[in-house]
């Protein structure tokens, strides 16, 4: 009993000292402001993380909101109200849907590679022969990375958004044979700038920090093995991932708990 | 400050976990000369290095660079200060997404706003002086390992330190290039004016290049001297390792029971 | 080179990112830049029960939309919502003794004014009120009259 106890105490202190470097780590890296010449650092990052994620965005954005409005479709003709489906789809997409699976792929996609990308150079002493050389890598490394996901995330939920519209719109509209007019005009009566489309990003935003964090801390604290390596970008996948689902779940009640 | 030493290191304990792997260690590295330290493998030689270099802090005592103690400086001042030391690492490290060229000109590109044409200079002599000036466009995973190892050779002088140290750069050398990389080391000391603090347990090679030898166990130095010195030196222990017997007061075997012992011992 | 074509994509993404975001703006919550150039002006209606109404609604007549629904205020002295109409064109194309009335799309469907023309030669000024409106149909209620009536039959 005192050896479960003290083995609990001890998990705890060291999750705690964990969240403590990772909060330094956090707070080192975000007030990197780029100099001139470090700008493509940053770039670069936004392409590895933003250009190459777009695919795959994209790609599951298309199949998910036609899925959505397929559903919606089926269910709503039932009731005489496919005008509503338009309107069902974009918020359901712009509220949760939209941020919390870019999140999710993006967790799994851009998150997994920081992690292995950041641990392998740990591994290989890159990160150590950069502190020797008077390069902090905090700034060098870990900073552009956050900064890269944190821009990118946004964006990439935007385009998640409208690319799942368009997917809804051709299941539902073109292929099902909703109107079109009804369509839209019944997203556009639903929608309201801030409440549904500033709230998603805002989402988004919080995703992104939570995902970048998360994946950076853990390839920069990894232990400096294989075996830690592959360790590291589970826990990267499945802690952002429980942490979007988690997080979401309270923003939402925060921002939409009123029904308003 | 003093002139006469690069390095001085007072009284440096240091424990990691249960380990006690400085105990009042006393060691000062002469300017403009080459220096070794030497002990068995586990004895923390590597960790002496990033002691010195700033990455890990003691438990008590001092390291002095340059007469700056290294373990007080806060964390812009120790970027500072590392400026002025070239590093040579056991595994080279790389920078592995870029190309040969680039990983030399790191340094200069992030330290200094020179031209891009005399960076392409710069980088073309040190490249030049290690003798890979044609590998230039190679990338690291191209490399074999000591030709890396003279890569990160080249960047670690990039900018003209005052002082180079070397982990272990004879470990895991074919022949041709560890006579290589021992002229490099050689070359470079009196070519750069540089002071050189190289950890290594390669007697013969260590002996060869060597203006003065620490020799360190347990935690602290046990002999010093220059070679000639340490080699008439009748400590058994430094007798031992200078001539590589394989048993004598630094034990052949781990702390373990009597053999007898264990094998008579059921499985658990 | 190679970093020219990554400067070149990331500016694409970044551009794609902001016109999926005016696509957002513009198509997915019908916020029309161009009707702020467009003339349009307000009028205002009480209704005693606005029930589900919401701001942005449509306002038509005739079933072809007509206008808007700028905000919805409360007035608790009367009891009565005042909603703010923005009606496309130039004062003059409703007659003053224009009524409005909440009605729904469908039975499910959203809220929206609807608007019957009068008789008036007198046009609705910029400003004007409505003052024939008839409020939402509320469900709750109508059952209960209906009930009250079915317990009245009774008797």
């Amino acid at each position: 009993m005192q050896n479960l106890l003290r083995r609990i105490g001890s998990r705890v202190l060291a999750w705690l000292q964990g969240l403590g470097r990772a909060s330094v780590m956090w707070v080192l890296a975000m007030s990197w402001v780029p100099r001139w010449s470090e700008w493509h650092l940053l770039i670069r990052q936004v392409y590895s993380i933003g250009v190459l994620s777009l695919a795959i965005i994209s790609l599951s954005a298309f199949a998910i909101g036609s899925v959505i409005a397929l559903q919606f479709y089926t269910q709503l003709t039932r009731f005489g109200a496919e005008d509503a489906v338009g309107a069902g789809l974009a918020l359901v997409l712009l509220r949760e849907l939209g941020p919390v699976v870019t999140g999710l792929l993006f967790a799994g996609r851009a998150g997994s590679a920081i992690t292995a990308e950041i641990g392998l150079m740990k591994t290989t002493e890159q990160l150590s022969i950069m502190e020797m050389m008077g390069v902090d890598p905090l700034r060098r490394i870990v900073a552009p990375r956050l900064w890269g996901g944190v821009i990118s995330m946004p964006l990439l939920t935007a385009v998640f958004n409208v690319v799942a519209i368009y997917g809804g719109y051709v299941v539902g509209v073109q292929w099902l044979g909703a109107d079109p007019g009804g369509f839209w005009s019944g997203m556009q009566d639903a929608v309201e700038v801030w409440q549904d489309i500033g709230k998603g990003m805002i989402k988004a935003g919080v995703f992104a920090v939570v995902v970048t964090w998360i994946a950076v801390f853990q390839g920069y604290d990894c232990e400096p093995t294989a075996e830690g390596m592959g360790l590291a970008t589970t826990r990267t996948v499945v802690s952002a991932s429980v942490l979007i689902l988690a997080i979401d779940f309270f923003l939402s009640l925060v921002m939409y708990g009123e029904f308003r | 400050m003093s002139d006469e030493y690069v390095i001085q290191v007072e009284d440096l304990c240091l424990v990691r976990g249960e380990k006690v792997i400085f105990d009042g260690l006393n060691l000062n590295v002469p300017r403009g000369a080459i220096t070794a330290v030497m002990g068995p493998s586990g004895t923390g030689k590597t960790t002496l290095l990033r002691v010195i270099g700033g990455q890990l802090r003691p438990d008590s005592g001092r390291v002095l660079l340059n007469g700056e103690d290294v373990c007080t400086m806060s964390r812009e001042e120790l970027f500072r200060a590392r400026r002025d030391i070239g590093m040579l690492f056991q595994s080279s490290a790389l920078f592995t997404d870029m190309t040969v060229f680039e990983n030399v000109a790191f340094p200069l590109r992030v330290h200094t706003s020179l031209p891009e044409d005399t960076i392409r200079d710069l980088v073309l002599l040190k490249l030049n002086a290690v003798g890979l000036r044609g590998a230039r466009d190679l990338m690291p995973s191209q490399l074999s390992g000591g030709m890396s190892r003279r890569v990160a050779l080249a960047r670690a002088i990039a900018l003209d330190p005052d002082l180079i140290m070397y982990d272990e750069p004879f470990t895991g050398q074919d022949p041709i290039s560890m006579g290589v990389i021992l002229a490099l080391i050689r070359d470079l000391n009196s070519a750069l004016q540089t002071s050189t603090l190289l950890v290594s347990h390669d007697i013969h090679e260590t002996v060869g290049i060597a203006d003065y030898l620490f020799v360190i166990a347990d935690g602290k130095v046990i002999g010093e001297g220059t070679p000639q010195t340490l080699k008439q030196n009748d400590s058994e222990r430094i007798h031992q390792f200078m001539h590589g017997d394989p048993d004598g007061p630094v034990p052949f075997h781990y702390p373990a029971d009597d053999l007898t012992f264990d094998l008579l011992s059921e499985v658990e | 080179m190679r970093m020219r074509t990554i400067e070149i994509s990331v500016g694409g993404f970044v551009l794609a990112g902001i016109l999926a975001v005016l696509f957002l703006i513009i198509q997915v919550s019908g916020v029309n830049p161009s009707s702020g150039a467009d003339e349009t002006y307000r009028v205002t209606a009480r209704f005693d029960d606005v029930a589900g109404l919401r701001p942005r609604a449509k306002v038509s007549m005739a079933g072809v939309t007509l206008g808007r629904v700028r905000n919805i205020r409360v007035d608790t002295t009367y009891g009565e919502a005042i909603v703010e109409l923005e009606i496309d064109g130039k004062p003059g194309n409703l007659t003053a003794d224009t009524s409005a009335k909440i009605l729904t799309e469908g039975i499910l469907g959203a809220r929206y004014i609807g608007l019957l023309p009068g008789a008036d030669e007198e046009p609705l000024q910029d400003g004007g009120e409505i003052m024939e409106t008839q409020g939402a149909i509320v469900l709750e209620n109508l059952i209960g009259q209906f009930l009250t009536s079915l317990g009245k039959d009774k008797e």
